[in-house]
């Protein structure tokens, strides 16, 4: 701390006090363009699209629209058709195959990424090279892999799709087109989790591994005794962030399948297909929101659970 | 050691697995792209060969210039250029800001301001699609690239603030309070002191921020009808027909928009590491 900004006379509590409200408001005014810029981009527009939900409303004319409260949730009319997407077993569909997706596909990424990472750790020669190999699927762009992997799932010409299953179209229906994005999924982000295991393993003392040789403890014991509860916390953290991007997809489904397979294979794609592609800005919107909660409760859970500090 | 004295045959059993799995591994990562890079040397017509036929059929360059003589990809190159460093930079420019104050100050509701950053890292895209496309179309901005320069700040500017907050929390005290002394206000201190110092850390925050906007699917798909930015032109490349896809320019488009930023990320390969862990939650 220092005594430039207040004046020399002042006695010395009330200069400290003095020099504190000084910093505080010098920091608003550093964190004003951010907190404005989240408004705009994040604040508002979430409030509108909870606005929306409310109303029956259409893309193209947002401007008329009528009141329907929670109608968009769940509504049925006198002549008993159901209109809430809470009613619509496409929706559940889709919630049933992100959940599958997000389940499997974390899962796998998490065992998987902790082999490699495993590997790349221990001492061999091309062990630079596979580390480097390591950040490819990762740089690819998700567009680009969504492709790639259609194109190797082609079922007249694709590596998968005619050379190992024989001429299936695999992504033609929902049942076996998800295990289908589940591998390009997996495929895709497995190293991302292999850095952040990476990362936590280093970071690990190695006197530790030394005194376990000592003892006479084998790998395998080491690496249930020892590795992994001290691996806990960088694999929750790299786990729920997977999840959360898992239960948030949309590119390869939307890619992969177009938009209305995708719309019951991911909760984002049945959102888009009801906002935009169906232009029901009110309806999607309620989705959206529904989905908007599903991650937020996922988050606060988290934050409470692993009692996420700041400061 | 003890092993290749006591048991020979398990010891060079036990390399010879490793090795394998190494193996493996290299294969599993690298071998859909080299495939994809392979294809896109490849004739329209000798897609239909059976593997090792199509591994030694001749190559040719021609999907490549079919690519780049297409104006949608051209345009779309540019676009995703524009939209992307703009994006960058005015996150660098507020995250730097907020990060100095979060990492340096010490002030009533900071945890608070800290939670919401947070939550908004997390936010869906699409909770706040319906309200953008709203917004957009009354600002006129739709198929504007401006409109997604501004919408990609939802997920730029959390993650810079984040990245930064740690790195600036890391740099020693002394610095800073001797600029103080001298009579610089923040702003001098920050643009002076602080920027040189943490320049690694803008540049690394400012590649993977990048890499997010190149890649972003869902708003430029949204908010664009003909200036789209290069992953929706991909996704939508199309051929003479609707059931004709011509994969041989898909895969060459895709190594183009590709190949730079596994470029970027291997020469940057240390510092995205970094990057990386400091962006996640220290719980």
């Amino acid at each position: 701390m220092t005594t430039k900004a207040t004046p020399p006379s002042a006695v010395a509590p009330t200069r400290r006090r003095g020099i504190e409200t000084a910093r505080a408001r010098q920091a608003i005014w550093l964190l004003l363009p951010t907190l404005i810029a989240i408004a705009v981009v994040a604040g508002y527009p979430l409030y509108r699209t909870f606005f929306f939900s409310l109303f029956e409303a259409n893309l193209t004319t947002p401007g008329e629209r009528t009141f329907l409260g929670l109608g968009n949730f769940w509504f049925t009319t006198d002549e008993g058709v159901a209109l809430g997407f809470l009613q619509d077993p496409k929706w559940w569909t889709a919630v049933k195959n992100t959940l599958l997706f997000t389940v499997v596909s974390v899962f796998l990424e998490t065992v998987l990424g902790m082999i490699i990472a495993l590997v790349v750790n221990s001492a061999f020669k091309g062990r630079a090279f596979l580390r480097t190999a390591m950040l490819v699927p990762w740089a690819i762009p998700t567009v680009v892999s969504a492709q790639m992997w259609a194109y190797m799932y082609n079922d007249s010409f694709g590596l998968v799709g005619r050379g190992l299953l024989g001429g299936q179209a695999l992504l033609a229906n929902t049942d076996s087109a998800i295990w289908a994005l589940i591998a390009v999924d997996v495929w895709k982000t497995t190293s991302f989790m292999a850095l952040l295991i990476l990362a936590g393993l280093q970071s690990l003392p190695g006197d530790m591994y030394e005194a376990a040789d000592m003892d006479g403890a084998s790998r395998w014991t080491q690496f249930w005794r020892l590795t992994l509860p001290l691996l806990r916390p960088a694999l929750l953290v790299a786990l729920v962030f997977r999840s959360l991007d898992a239960l948030r997809v949309f590119d390869i489904m939307y890619v992969m399948l177009g938009p209305v397979n995708a719309s019951s294979t991911s909760m984002t794609g049945y959102a888009r297909l009801s906002m935009i592609d169906n232009s029901q800005l009110g309806l999607g919107s309620a989705v959206a929101m529904a989905i908007f909660l599903i991650i937020m409760v996922i988050v606060v859970m988290y934050v409470t659970a692993f009692r996420v500090k700041f400061d | 050691m003890y092993l290749k004295r006591t048991n020979p045959f398990l010891f060079y059993l036990q390399r010879v697995l490793f090795y394998v799995l190494v193996l493996v591994i290299a294969v599993y990562l690298l071998f859909p792209f080299l495939w994809a890079v392979l294809t896109s040397f490849r004739r329209a017509g000798d897609l239909f060969l059976p593997p090792l036929q199509f591994i030694t059929a001749p190559a040719t360059v021609s999907n490549y210039t079919q690519v780049f003589a297409n104006p949608n990809f051209q345009r779309g190159l540019l676009i995703s250029v524009i939209v992307a460093v703009a994006s960058v930079l005015i996150s660098l420019l507020l995250g730097s800001f907020a990060a100095y104050a979060l990492g340096r100050f010490k002030f009533r509701g900071k945890a608070l301001i800290l939670y919401i950053i947070l939550a908004v890292s997390v936010f869906p895209q699409i909770a706040v699609l319906g309200g953008l496309f709203t917004l957009v179309q009354a600002t006129g901005l739709f198929n504007n690239p401006v409109s997604l320069i501004f919408s990609y700040l939802i997920f730029t500017i959390p993650f810079t603030v984040w990245v930064l907050t740690s790195f600036v929390r890391d740099i020693p005290g002394e610095l800073e309070e001797a600029a103080l002394v001298d009579g610089a206000s923040p702003l001098q201190t920050l643009f002076r002191v602080l920027f040189p110092v943490m320049m690694p850390a803008l540049v690394t925050t400012g590649l993977l921020a990048f890499i997010n906007c190149w890649n972003e699917y869902l708003f430029a798909l949204t908010f664009t009808s003909s200036n789209r930015t290069v992953p929706v032109v991909i996704a939508n490349y199309s051929g003479a027909s609707q059931f004709d896809q011509p994969w041989g320019p898909i895969m060459a488009a895709s190594i183009v928009v590709t190949v730079p930023l596994i470029i970027l990320v291997l020469v940057f390969q240390r510092n995205i590491v970094s990057g990386l862990t400091a962006g996640a939650v220290k719980g």
